[in-house]
C-alpha cells in the first residue's frame, strides 16, 4: 500500500481503466433511470452522462485527452454499430422496399433543410464564418461530420459538439413535436428522428418503436451520403 | 461471436479501404453497412454462404448486442463539450437555439414529406 493516497489518485487517473470505467458507471445509471422514468424524453442517458462525466472532469482538472485514452474503447464501437445496422434493414427489407419513394423524397426534402436551415439561422443569429461552417454537418453522425468540418477547414471538435447537442435536442424534441403533428406512421416518424438526429435519434426510435428504429437507420445512413455532397454547396451559396 | 464480430469489423475494414483507396466521400462504415446486407441478401439466395457467422443468427445476435445500446457510444464524443466550454461561454446561446430550431425544422419537413408522398402514391394506387 503506497503511504499515500494521492500517488494513488494520480496513478489511476492516468489510466484508460478508470475513465472507461466512469463511463459505464454513469451511463448504466443514466441508463437506468431513463428506464424507471419509462423512458421519458427529458431523462435522455446522453445528455445526463455528458454532464455528470464532464463536471467530473472539471472537478479532478483532467484533461479530455486524458479521459479520451479510456473512453475511446466505446467511441470506437460507433464504426462498428452503423455496420451492424444492416441487420435491422435486412430483417424488414420488404417494408422497406415498399416504402422506397416517400423514403427518396423526404431524403432530398429533410436534407436540404438540416443544412440550409442551420446555415442561415447561424447567420441571422451573427455567429463567427468558423462557427457556422462546423455547425453545417449537425444533423450527420459524428465521425462523418468531423470529416466535413475539415474539409472546410472549420473546427471538427466544434462539429462534433453541434452533431452531439443536435442529436440530444432531436431526441428529447421528436416524441412531442410528431404527437401534435398527428403523424402516427411510425415510417415517417423513425425517418424523421434518423434524418434530423442521427444515432441518437436513431437509439431513441429503437426505444419507442421496432419499425421506427429501422427507418431512422435508415435515413441516418443515407443522410450522411446526401449531406457530405450538400454541405460544400450551401456552404459556397449561402455563406459570405 | 467472435467470428460473427470478426465479420462486422471485416466489412467495416472493407469499406474503410475502398473509400480512401477511392477517395469517395462517403464515410466507411456505411459502406461496410452496404457489404453486410448484400452478404444478408445473397446467403438467403446460395446455401453456400450459409457458414460461420452467416448461419444460425450468428451476425444478427452480435449485432443486436451492439445496437441495443447505442446511445452508450456517443458519450465519449458528448463529454468533448469540456473543451468548448469558452466557446459556448460566449456564443452558447445562439448556438443553442440555432441547432433547437434547425432540427425542428428538420423533422418536420421530413416527417410531412414523407407522409405527403405516402398518401399521393396510396390514392395513385386505389384509382
Amino acid at each position: 500500500m503506497k503511504d499515500n493516497p494521492f500517488s494513488l489518485w494520480v496513478y489511476l487517473s492516468q489510466s484508460p481503466l478508470l475513465w472507461l470505467t466512469v463511463t459505464l458507471l454513469v451511463y448504466a445509471t443514466t441508463d437506468a433511470v431513463s428506464l424507471a422514468t419509462r423512458r421519458h424524453p427529458l431523462a435522455n442517458p446522453v445528455l445526463h452522462a455528458m454532464w455528470i462525466i464532464g463536471a467530473f472532469l472539471l472537478a479532478t482538472g483532467t484533461s479530455y485527452t486524458t479521459y479520451f485514452a479510456g473512453a475511446q474503447f466505446v467511441h470506437f464501437l460507433l464504426g462498428p454499430a452503423t455496420v451492424a445496422l444492416a441487420v435491422p434493414l435486412y430483417e424488414n427489407r420488404r417494408r422497406v422496399v415498399s416504402s422506397i419513394m416517400p423514403m427518396l423524397v423526404a431524403l432530398v426534402a429533410g436534407s436540404v433543410t438540416a443544412v440550409v436551415s442551420v446555415v442561415l439561422l447561424a447567420e441571422f443569429a451573427g455567429l463567427p464564418r468558423d462557427v457556422v461552417l462546423s455547425l453545417a454537418p449537425k444533423s450527420v453522425t459524428a465521425g462523418v461530420a468531423m470529416g466535413i468540418a475539415e474539409s472546410l477547414h472549420a473546427d471538427p471538435s466544434l462539429a462534433a459538439v453541434a452533431v452531439i447537442l443536435t442529436g440530444i435536442m432531436g431526441a428529447i424534441i421528436v416524441t412531442p413535436l410528431m404527437n401534435r403533428t398527428g403523424v402516427t406512421d411510425f415510417r415517417a416518424r423513425g425517418f424523421a428522428a434518423g434524418l434530423a438526429a442521427h444515432g441518437i435519434g436513431t437509439a431513441r426510435a429503437f426505444q419507442v418503436d421496432e419499425i421506427a428504429g429501422v427507418f431512422s437507420g435508415i435515413a441516418m445512413s443515407l443522410n450522411a451520403l446526401v449531406t457530405s455532397f450538400l454541405v460544400p454547396l450551401v456552404v459556397t451559396l449561402l455563406v459570405r | 461471436m467472435v467470428a460473427s464480430l470478426s465479420l462486422i469489423l471485416l466489412c467495416q475494414l472493407i469499406g474503410e479501404a475502398v473509400v480512401h483507396g477511392l477517395g469517395l466521400p462517403l464515410p466507411g462504415p456505411v459502406l461496410g453497412l452496404l457489404l453486410l446486407l448484400i452478404l444478408l441478401l445473397a446467403r438467403d439466395r446460395f446455401a453456400l454462404l450459409a457458414r460461420g457467422p452467416l448461419r444460425n443468427d450468428g451476425v444478427e445476435t452480435a449485432s443486436k448486442g451492439l445496437l441495443a445500446h447505442l446511445s452508450l457510444l456517443f458519450v465519449p464524443a458528448g463529454v468533448g463539450v469540456v473543451q468548448k466550454l469558452d466557446l459556448l461561454a460566449s456564443h452558447g446561446v445562439a448556438i443553442i437555439l440555432v441547432l433547437a430550431l434547425s432540427v425542428i425544422l428538420t423533422l418536420l419537413a421530413t416527417v410531412l414529406t414523407f407522409r405527403l408522398v405516402s398518401r399521393l402514391l396510396k390514392q395513385q394506387d386505389a384509382r
